[in-house]
């Protein structure tokens, strides 16, 4: 079996060769729709685990105390113990709530982040679905995550949790024009809403670079209104401890209280997963000139390290977000949306379509 | 296998979350007191539900992003091609652009913008 890690793309044929060796095509497509079904859901779970894990440190550290730091060696398991907790909490649904909704909720904000998250290219040939229109198809998908927000609130029929939904949906739909106008950026430069067809485009030079200084405030505004998107960092009103308890979950116990808490995180991932493909070249290494020492060196280091060191380089940052920014307020927050970066992200496009018509881009 | 794949993630999420919801459901203990099916309210006792009459305060905001979310669905598929069409595609940009920032205008001066 030919493996490569710097090209999935033989490892994923010879698997499926091996597999048509044995079997009928109908039966390959199941077998290997179950093996990448058991490869992401494992995926999904650790990942959860290490970004909820990276929190606590990354909050402990800026708050200058020690977190989460006897279970395990510097605690590592902590997570996986909070799990096993409240895997045996009991569920329960208040007296007067709406039992279905209640119940769906959680099912929705999962499925939309799950959905999103299976469309990322991880490295050269490592992508369970690669459409023709990927950015377009992520920002459809996540789009869905606020209506399981609004259920769970209104369901919920809890009177913070109402608040905090309708909090979260102001905030969701407002900040969405300012992430697709920002991802737009990235499609005139590259021609293409293809997200492997996008990272190849940035094999001479990510597009941050290259696309001068209109696609660093494209990056700069998709940072802002992915984390407003997330319900995190200094715009995490929706949940807002102080003034809400918890938000539009307030009344979700165990599990599904944790699928919530989960689905934020995926969420975090998700929004800088996708600022580093369409930004800072998915799992293209840096380069800096044409075939220098430097160049040689960088690619010895595999794709999917980049990757993933890209994508905790920007979770990290939206995570000092969080635990340096004081919470907005419902009225700033939705100025900051309307009058500043959506008109600034308008008058990108224009730059951005100037700069690529006169072919001033590398 | 892209279409199929769909399905797959759609299914995953099923089987995560009920998974775990019908495993927690079998294994977690339970207990009945009056006090806990209550909506939380800071321990005061509870008047009324929450399902009544409530302003909306961003039902402006959100007749406003109907309108700017249409237009980016209209303005991807222009980006896509903007590098092969060049001068006319950048002017017919520029058009759209002053009426949708006119649109943007309007709103503002109305102060629909503006939290109530």
């Amino acid at each position: 079996m030919a493996f490569s890690i710097y090209d999935f793309s033989s490892f994923t044929q010879s698997i499926h060769q091996l597999l048509s060796g044995v079997m009928s095509p109908a039966w390959v497509l199941v077998s290997e729709l179950v093996l990448v079904g058991l490869v992401f859901l494992m995926f999904y779970a650790l990942l959860g685990l290490a970004l909820v894990y990276l929190e606590r440190r990354v909050c402990a550290f800026i708050q200058n105390r020690l977190g989460p730091n006897r279970v395990g060696p510097q605690g590592i398991f902590q997570t996986i113990a909070d799990l096993i907790k409240l895997l045996f909490k009991e569920i329960f649904i208040i007296k007067n709530a709406d039992k279905f909704l209640f119940n769906l909720a959680p099912f929705i904000v999962i499925i939309a982040s799950m959905m999103a998250i299976g469309a990322l290219p991880f490295a050269k040939g490592l992508h369970a679905m690669d459409f023709n229109i990927g950015v377009f198809y992520i920002l459809a998908v996540t789009s869905l995550g606020v209506v399981g927000i609004l259920l769970a609130g209104w369901s919920s029929n809890s009177k913070y949790s109402l608040l905090g939904a309708m909090r979260s949906g102001a905030q969701i739909i407002s900040y969405e024009l300012s992430v697709g106008l920002s991802m737009l950026a990235i499609i005139i430069f590259s021609g293409s809403m293809q997200l492997s067809v996008i990272v190849e485009s940035q094999a001479n030079g990510w597009w941050i670079f290259k696309g001068h200084i209109p696609a660093f405030i494209s990056f700069v505004i998709f940072l802002i209104a992915a984390t407003a998107e997330t319900n995190r960092g200094p715009f995490d009103l929706a949940e807002a401890e102080s003034e809400l308890t918890a938000g539009f979950h307030t009344e979700y116990s165990g599990i599904r209280f944790a699928f919530f808490f989960l689905a934020e995180y995926m969420n975090m991932f998700l929004a800088a997963a996708l600022a580093t493909t369409l930004f800072l070249g998915g799992w293209m290494p840096l380069h800096f000139g044409v075939d220098t020492q430097f160049n040689h060196i960088m690619d010895f280091v595999p794709p999917v390290v980049w990757f993933f060191g890209k994508t905790f380089f920007v979770i990290y940052i939206i995570m000092l977000f969080k635990w340096t920014f004081p919470r907005l307020r419902i009225d700033q927050l939705l100025t900051l949306e309307w009058k500043y970066l959506l008109p600034i992200n308008l008058f990108n496009i224009v730059l951005i379509a100037f700069l690529v018509m006169m072919g001033w881009h590398f | 296998m892209s279409s199929e794949s769909l399905l797959l993630f759609f299914v995953l999420g099923l089987v995560l979350v009920g998974g775990a919801v019908v495993f927690s459901t079998f294994a977690a203990p339970k207990s009945w007191n009056k006090a806990k099916f209550e909506p939380y309210e800071c321990g005061i006792p509870v008047k009324d539900g929450a399902w009544t009459q409530f302003n909306v305060g961003y039902y402006l905001f959100s007749i406003i992003y109907l309108v700017f979310d249409v237009e980016i669905v209209f303005i991807y598929p222009w980006g896509t091609v903007m590098k092969d069409i060049g001068m006319s595609a950048f002017i017919e940009i520029i058009i759209f652009f002053i009426i949708l920032g006119l649109g943007l205008a309007y709103a503002w001066k109305k102060k629909a913008l503006k939290w109530v």
